[in-house]
């Protein structure tokens, strides 16, 4: 398989906080691929770095085979990237801002119907002659996406690209991702819909403190980290002496509902053993297929 | 893969978004600043005709035009890149071009000529506004020609930097009030030099705004203060100083890339 990105050990440090802390990895052309990790673990660092916004510390990073800073005009054609802050420009339209993109990598007319293709996929087709200050923080979000794709370029990454974003949009710009993914474009993104994760990226990386915590398929990553879901509801839920009782287990509290990944069903009576032994009482229990969210609590547990 | 085409391309596409810029909001951006030449034109040159003759045979009005014109395009010369730079650096759009295979030589080559374009044409429209009032022959329109766009690069180089350097708007503001008027009031626009007593005299030899606009003058009236020749290679000097600095920015990132 040819190589998409490459990050070789990178390292970034903002004075003392160490925002990436020696990353190494490498994601393939044509890979649907998720980027994983709780707030400030690095993961739009590692982003700004690939695009050449922000420089690294130490290490080098490739794009299609291209030093992003030594080739970066190579590098960056082979990139769109959607940044995270949801930035636009005040004094355009949609399609001039379109046109402009493309036109600094060097694209002109012969573009045109691509841009054309990319408004009508992102349903903005309507919006094409309105001011960018005129939109919705959602129609923001879409022409900020087809911004990135106006070049045309092989790598597309996007950094919380549904952030605060309808459920249409999210829908429509996964379709659309997915039959560009399909027609060879490889597709980076992180997000904090771990269920959208989970279905659209072959494979994950998750990021936990500038480093890297996991890194497998999908699937494998589910299966290899728990067998089952238990979930209880428990009368008075005291926190810290659940975690306590239980702590051999991998337990995570949400919403008052006690919830522990299984490794295998023997755990199950061993958990109810333990819990009648401390006098507490549940008033429901429930097994649940194991998904992507209690990987990611505990990848990225403390 | 990257040719020269995809470069020009690049080039062109950021000159034409940063004179569209500046073309829609053209009331504010040349607009105001003809209307400000204007009245200083018909203030000072009401209060002071016919009481003083800078130059033989030009009356204090003529005297006066090509200052104001200069000094307006300069002013905006500067004003077009450093607050292109700003904005952009605020609202955080700065990024769209900063993800691009656009060079820092491209880069500084589009703001620059957007910044010369927007000081030309501030410029122009003065003059020929200023022309219905008064008739002003122009003797050498080479030497205009050469100050106007030797000075408009030099101001918006300097704008470059102060965009760079500057964070907020405020910032910006400071740079305009503390250094781009006083060494333009303090230029001889609205004086000659030759009026000012030893000391000012001296002083004014060190303000490059003196060179740009004496210089420009001359190309009117064939009259000035210094040599052209002089001024013209002080004001080249300057602005091969500038150019290095700015681009040296630009190629570093400083600011711009984190
Ligand atoms: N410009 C910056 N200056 C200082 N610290 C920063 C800067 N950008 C990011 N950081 C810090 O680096 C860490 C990683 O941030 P980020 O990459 O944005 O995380 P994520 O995108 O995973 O939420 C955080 O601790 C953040 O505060
Ligand atoms: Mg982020």
């Amino acid at each position: 398989m040819e190589k998409a990105i490459v990050f070789k050990n990178i390292k970034k440090s903002y004075g003392s906080v160490q925002a990436v802390n020696g990353i190494n990895l490498t994601i393939y052309q044509g890979e649907f691929f998720g980027l994983l990790g709780p707030n400030g673990a690095g993961k739009s660092t590692l982003i700004n770095m690939l695009a050449g916004i922000v420089k690294s510390t130490s290490g080098t990073i490739k794009a299609m085979g291209f030093d992003v800073e030594k080739n970066y005009q190579e590098a960056r054609h082979s990139l769109g990237i959607v940044p995270q802050e949801l930035v636009f420009d005040p004094f355009f339209n949609v399609r001039e801002m379109l046109r402009f993109q493309a036109g600094y990598f060097g694209k002109g007319r012969e573009n045109y119907d691509w841009i054309d293709e990319i408004l009508e996929r992102l349903d903005l087709t309507e919006k094409a002659f309105t001011n960018m200050r005129q939109l919705s923080g959602g129609m923001k979000r879409r022409a900020l996406i087809a911004q990135a794709l106006a070049h045309r370029p092989p790598i597309i990454v996007l950094d919380e690209p549904t952030a605060g974003v309808d459920v249409e949009l999210r829908q429509r710009l996964w379709a659309f991702m997915k039959d560009l993914n399909q027609s060879g474009h490889t597709i980076v993104l992180t997000t904090h819909y771990l269920e959208e994760a989970e279905n659209l990226c072959k494979r994950i990386a998750m990021v936990n403190r500038g480093k890297l915590v996991a890194l497998d398929d999908t699937k494998k990553l589910i299966r290899k980290n728990s067998a089952k879901n238990l979930n209880i509801k428990i009368d008075n839920l005291d926190e810290q002496k659940i975690l306590k009782i239980l702590k051999s287990f991998k337990v995570f509290i949400k919403n008052e509902i006690l919830s522990i990944s299984l490794e295998n069903l023997e755990e199950l009576n061993d958990i109810i053993v333990l819990l009648k032994k401390n006098k507490i009482k549940f008033f429901d229990i429930q097994t649940t297929e194991p998904d992507l969210e209690k990987v990611f609590l505990q990848m990225t547990k403390k | 893969m990257i040719n020269w085409k995809i470069q020009l391309k690049g080039t062109w596409t950021l000159l034409k978004k940063e004179l569209l810029r500046f073309w829609r909001v053209v009331f504010q951006t040349v607009a105001a600043p003809v209307i400000t030449g204007i009245l200083y034109l018909l203030i000072f040159s009401h209060v002071l005709d016919g009481r003083t003759e800078v130059y033989a045979g030009v009356s204090y009005s003529a005297f006066l035009i090509p200052g104001l014109i200069m000094m307006s395009l300069l002013q905006n010369a500067f004003a077009n890149s450093s607050s292109s730079l700003v904005q952009s650096k605020v609202m955080g759009n700065i990024v769209f071009i900063l993800l691009t295979p656009i060079t820092y030589i491209q880069f500084f080559i589009a703001f620059l000529i957007a910044a010369i374009v927007r000081g030309l044409f501030v410029g122009l429209t003065i003059y020929l506004l200023a022309s219905f009032y008064i008739d002003l022959p122009i003797m050498y329109p080479g030497y205009v020609f050469s100050f106007a766009i030797l000075g408009g690069a030099l101001l918006g180089t300097f704008g470059i930097i102060a965009g760079i350097w500057a964070d907020r708007f405020d910032q910006m503001a400071a740079y305009q009030n503390f250094v781009i008027m006083p060494l333009s009031f303090l230029s001889g626009v609205f004086y000659s030099i030759h009026s000012l007593p030893p000391f000012w005299q001296k002083i004014s030899h060190f303000n490059p705004f003196f060179y740009m606009i004496d210089g420009f003058r001359y190309g009117f009236f064939g009259q000035s203060d210094t040599s052209p020749h002089l001024s013209f290679l002080i004001v080249l000097t300057f602005f091969i100083i500038l150019t290095g600095l700015s681009i040296k920015l630009l190629k570093t990132g400083y600011k711009l890339r984190g």
